[in-house]
């Protein structure tokens, strides 16, 4: 193992260390009976406007985006940019959307999306599809910060193949597992402190240090796009450049707009959202959360970077450890290298936790026990958190990594189709529990049949008088009709326990 | 008020052909750029103004 740099990865075994003490300690942090799932899986609703704002931020910016964003500019350009209005569409949506929800949540003790949507339509079989879509949706993402995570251990000169190559990840991972076990919620929300403010500390390096060494920004933009031209010289099949191809704008408005839909219908966004202490502190965070975009416009910058530094790799995904390789001393590689690796640490987490969450409730429950005791519920949600990771490990372990890229690419346009029950349901019961359910199988089968590529899966078709657009909000608009045309034929709803009143701020 | 004030930057961010050139640079970075990162405080701006004229509690 004459490869490792030694300083790099102690500096990183430093930072770790750490943060599996914080993991641990974290189980008395707001201490609440942890015996309880929404103690362990919301951790107990006590998350303020700062500890919201950490949370979702190392939630939602995950280590994969650290990797796969510059990865996808550094490939093919402006493209890569599309996160960015992706992540500008979220916050008035969250701001609109979410303190309702929120609520509605508390009042009724809802701890899911899905119990919300059992609450308003009173269809279980609708309640178990919004909860499966979500765990299905989620492991492969889970198994994707494994990859940001294998990246930068394998950077530090670990050898890529075989079980000594994977034996740092699977032993970071069982660590992290014990101690979502222990403390849950709790956990990643006391380690997003450390993993957000060293992100802030190395991308505010990043974007003044690197650009100094290579001669400014206009010099980093000249540069990637006389590699562009050369690679479109060379194959031009490809869109690739520092602008928007015309063939690429709809893609990446579509694109766009459809992630933003999808984000907070994912399990470990509305357990952020849910675990925060009131509408008040989501609004904060609606409008405080944007920071983060800036630090990711700013990431998605270092892909131009590797270009002008000469960065040459085979996987675009190593573009940014062997840019960060090239530019900075050791130590402050190992810190770089440990932010994206506890950068992993916090989404994986809440990922499991707020999958373990709706298995408890909406398929173990209505499905198989009804009458299950709090403790149950937690001690259920526990086991599932570690199932969950464990399958997560085993796919990056012994499936080819592009299966859970594959995997994570149709997950999005699987999650957008729970949108119309948990969105329009915070607005309107005109919509029978039925029809949102056959909406939602229309929009899973055609979202998927699109998907499905001549070589391989692809995220957008032409659908409408030859016009691409991304697959996940084609098929939302046909599950949009089918839920509408549906709704007009089917009976009332059994039941609808939710009133106005209940999507209201509560009077202090 | 509100929902336009909400409005007004989800429409600015997805006005693609409107901000996809090159020209006017600001620090040797091409417009597409630095129009969608300047996008990104005035989208809190506009949220915080909604917050206010909306009357939500902050």
């Amino acid at each position: 193992m004459s490869g490792i740099n030694v300083t790099a990865t102690a500096v990183f075994i430093f930072f770790f260390v750490l943060v599996t003490v914080m993991g641990f300690i974290a189980a008395r942090w707001k201490a609440g009976d942890l015996n309880e799932l929404h103690e362990w899986g919301l951790g107990g609703r006590r998350f303020g406007s700062w500890i919201t704002w950490f949370l979702l931020g190392g939630d939602l910016y995950t280590a994969y985006t650290v990797i796969a964003v510059p990865a996808v500019v550094y490939a093919i350009g402006a493209y890569g940019f599309f996160a960015v209005p992706y992540t500008i569409l979220i916050y008035p949506f969250i701001f609109l959307t979410m303190p309702r929800l929120w609520n509605a949540t508390h009042k009724r003790g809802y701890l899911t999306g899905a119990d919300f949507v059992y609450g308003a339509y009173g269809n279980k079989w609708l309640e178990g599809m919004v909860a499966l879509t979500g765990i299905i949706a989620t492991m492969p993402y889970i198994a994707l910060q494994l990859v940001g995570m294998e990246k930068v251990i394998q950077a530090l000169g670990f050898p890529h193949e075989g079980m000594t190559g994977h034996l740092p990840l699977t032993i970071a991972f069982l660590i992290l597992a014990v101690y979502t076990y222990r403390s849950g919620l709790r956990a990643p929300a006391m380690i997003a402190f450390v993993k957000d403010i060293m992100i802030y500390i190395f991308v505010i390096a990043a974007v003044i240090i690197i650009p100094a060494k290579l001669g400014g920004y206009g010099a980093i933009f000249d540069s990637a796009q006389k590699d562009f031209a050369a690679q479109l010289a060379t194959n031009p099949n490809v869109a690739r450049g520092v602008l928007l191809a015309p063939a690429q704008i709809w893609p990446f408005i579509t694109l766009a707009i459809g992630s933003a839909m999808a984000l907070f219908m994912y399990p470990h966004s509305l357990t952020g959202v849910l675990s925060a202490s009131g509408p008040k502190a989501i609004r904060h965070n609606a409008i405080s959360l944007p920071a983060y975009s800036l630090v990711l416009a700013l990431i998605a910058m270092l892909g131009y970077m590797a270009h002008a530094a000469g960065i040459k790799v085979q996987n675009p995904q190593d573009a940014v450890p062997q840019l960060f390789l090239a530019m900075f001393p050791s130590w402050f590689v190992g810190f770089t290298f440990a932010a994206i690796a506890i950068g992993a640490l916090v989404p994986a987490a809440v990922m499991s936790i707020g999958a373990a969450n709706t298995f408890t409730r909406n398929l173990w429950r209505p499905f198989v026990n009804q009458n299950m005791s709090p403790s149950e519920e937690s001690t259920l949600a526990k086991l599932m958190s570690l199932v969950v990771k464990i399958g997560a490990l085993i796919v990056i372990l012994f499936l080819p990594t592009q299966f859970a890229l594959d995997l994570q690419l149709l997950g999005g346009v699987w999650m957008i189709q729970i949108f119309p029950a948990i969105i329009f349901g915070l607005y309107t019961r005109w919509y029978k529990g039925g029809a949102l359910l056959a909406g939602l199988i229309v929009g899973l089968a055609l979202g998927t049949y699109l998907s499905i590529g001549p070589t391989s899966w692809v995220p957008v078709s032409k659908a409408f008088f030859g016009i691409p657009l991304y697959n996940g909000l084609t098929a939302v608009i046909a599950n949009v009709i089918v839920a509408t045309l549906l709704s007009f034929i089917l009976p009332a709803n059994k039941s609808d326990e939710l009133t106005e009143a209940d999507f209201r701020d509560a009077k202090a | 008020m509100r929902y336009i004030l909400l409005l007004i930057p989800c429409i600015a961010s997805v006005v693609t052909p409107f901000y996809n050139m090159t020209d006017p640079m600001l620090f040797g970075i091409p417009f597409f750029y630095w129009y969608l990162m300047l996008l990104i405080p005035v989208s809190s701006l506009f949220i915080w103004l909604a917050a206010k004229t909306g009357g939500d509690d902050l």
